[in-house]
């Protein structure tokens, strides 16, 4: 394995070297044009290209290593890659408590879902070669999703609250009175996705069949596999979306059905990570507004 | 800036002016704080307010009016002492049960997109009751307007809405009605006419009132009895006459 991974280490690599370093060599220029409008993202696009090459060179490292695995080696691989993008999906949500853990179930049901209704249709094999990239691709929209759909529910309930509030005092359920948040957020999630889905073939041709009809595969059979991977991606989306934005509405309110999403409670309230937050439902967020022991005099 | 008068607290006991209903209290808040980090905003307020009573909250910008307000029918959950209603612990009742007991007109009337007719059946309708087109129409006639089941909110004016928000909480047919400062964004000659109408449909249902207001001569006119609130405290309660003497 290691004199595979070697072989790999000539030509090709230091080929693909020299190519990474004329597109970093063209992202610096557009770096350059944006600075002269005073648009500064020298720092961050410094940061991302060395982040985005250091990282697809360890990942091929890895997969180099690992392509003679077996199924249980993918599956850990996808979960690794399932924590890191719940990770990045809260770190863009910082003002939500219990971030982490939600975008890790609301990504985990999406994306799980749908890679294994992959496999079990064989619509992709369990060589890990394949089910890897497929699943990160799969995994990363999950990703996105998620992080839209959360800000897109905050955002709305954030912007509503009066209406919301004035729906409780009227005796409403909480889940009556964020419905219509609820189904922006997942539209949040899905038009993107929809919208890709919409332009396949006619905007874009994407990476799965560029890299099978390099590789002689039959152009029809390309074009429909990258379909069926463009609808599976819109399905972890879709799941991805709803599943965050239910866990968003069970954190949205306490026990005694007060809405705890507001600035003022959000501060008071936000705490760091603890075992706690993974209860998926809330309750740990719930009772740090609601009854609490001193509440009783 | 609104005077105590000195009036002595335990005064809450003795009988209210122009209270009618049965001696009990209809609503009772006992020791009742609210801080929300470290700012405290409601401190240790205990008060009773009797059946068919109107009470007053008066005190100046940043008070604690509202949050004493929203205590009541547990929009915000209290961090010590609690709320008696009709004699019992709020917190053993449904949040929704009593939410639907304590009505609240806040000063936004905060309408649901969609028609007039739809804001006002939304309260029954959320606990399986559908307002018959009698009673929608008795309840829209209440509040001046009748004929607008079909009118868009969207087409309402400030006033017009908030009438059809004080319509959508009656329509609950509440117990005790909470009012945070219902007229404060109307000009002078609305503010009197939705303070009529308020009165009026009170009285008549026999309703225990809780309004919030900012404007002295309002309480004198309406209220049986007023509650001063400082920086969260009850520094004086009383008679409106008494309590309001100078204002």
């Amino acid at each position: 394995m290691i004199a595979e991974l070697l072989q790999g280490l000539t030509g090709d690599v230091a080929m693909g070297m020299v190519q990474a370093l004329c597109v970093i060599v063209i992202c610096l220029g557009v770096v350059l044009l944006c600075r002269r409008f005073a648009v500064h993202v020298e720092r961050e696009t410094i940061i991302s290209l060395s982040r985005g090459l250091v990282q697809m060179v360890a990942v091929g490292v890895v997969l180099a290593v690992l392509l003679h695995g077996n199924l249980l080696i993918a599956a850990l691989i996808l979960l690794g890659m399932t924590f890191a993008a719940a990770a990045t999906a809260a770190r863009r949500a910082p003002e939500i408590s219990g971030a982490l853990p939600l975008s890790f179930y609301a990504i985990g049901a999406g994306a799980g879902l749908v890679i294994a209704a992959m496999l079990v249709t064989r619509t992709v094999t369990s060589d890990i070669a394949v089910l890897v990239p497929v699943g990160s691709m799969i995994i990363a929209n999950a990703m996105n999703a998620c992080a839209q759909s959360m800000e897109r529910f905050r955002a709305d309930v954030r912007a509503h609250i009066g209406r919301i509030e004035a729906a409780l005092a009227l005796g409403a359920a909480p889940a009556v009175t964020v419905a219509p948040f609820v189904q922006s957020g997942v539209y949040a999630s899905l038009l993107p996705r929809l919208d890709m889905l919409k332009s396949l073939g006619l905007v874009w041709i994407p990476g799965v069949m560029a890299g099978m009809l390099v590789s002689g595969a039959s152009p029809i059979y390309a074009g429909i596999f990258q379909f069926i991977i463009v609808a599976m991606i819109l399905a972890a989306s879709g799941v991805a979306g709803l599943v965050a934005t239910l866990l968003m509405r069970t954190r949205a309110f306490s026990e005694a059905e007060q809405l705890t999403l507001r600035p003022s409670v959000e501060t008071a309230t936000r705490k760091p990570f603890s075992i706690a937050q993974l209860w998926p439902f809330g309750r740990s967020a719930r009772r740090d507004v609601a009854t609490r022991p001193d509440a009783r005099s | 800036m609104l005077e105590t008068s000195g009036t002595d607290i335990s005064e809450t006991t003795k009988p209210s002016v122009g209270a009618s209903g049965p001696l009990h209290p209809a609503l009772e808040t006992e020791h009742l704080c609210r801080a929300v980090a470290g700012k405290v905003l409601v401190d240790d307020v205990s008060v009773q307010i009797r059946a068919g009573e109107v009470l007053a909250v008066v005190g100046p910008s940043g008070a604690g009016k509202s949050s004493f307000l929203r205590l009541l029918n547990r929009l915000d959950e209290p961090t010590g002492g609690t709320v008696r209603l009709d004699g019992r612990d709020y917190r053993e009742l449904e949040p929704r049960d009593l939410r639907r007991r304590v009505g609240m007109v806040m000063q936004s009337a905060n309408l649901f997109p969609g028609t007039v007719g739809e804001n006002i059946a939304f309260g029954p309708r959320q606990h399986g009751e559908e307002l018959s087109p009698d009673r929608m129409e008795g309840l829209l006639a209440r509040v001046g307007l009748s004929g607008y089941q079909r009118r868009d909110v969207s087409n309402l004016s400030g006033g017009e809405a908030q009438r059809v928000s004080l319509a959508r909480t009656t329509a609950n047919a509440p117990e005790v009605l909470l009012l945070d400062e219902p007229t404060s964004a109307l000009d002078e000659d609305l503010a009197w006419r939705i303070e009529d109408l308020v009165m009026d449909i009170i009285h008549e249902r026999r309703m225990t009132c809780i309004i919030v207001t900012h404007n002295a001569a309002q309480a004198h006119r309406i209220a049986d009895r007023t509650m001063i609130l400082e920086h969260g405290k009850l520094v004086a309660i009383g008679p409106t006459s008494e309590v309001l003497h100078d204002c």
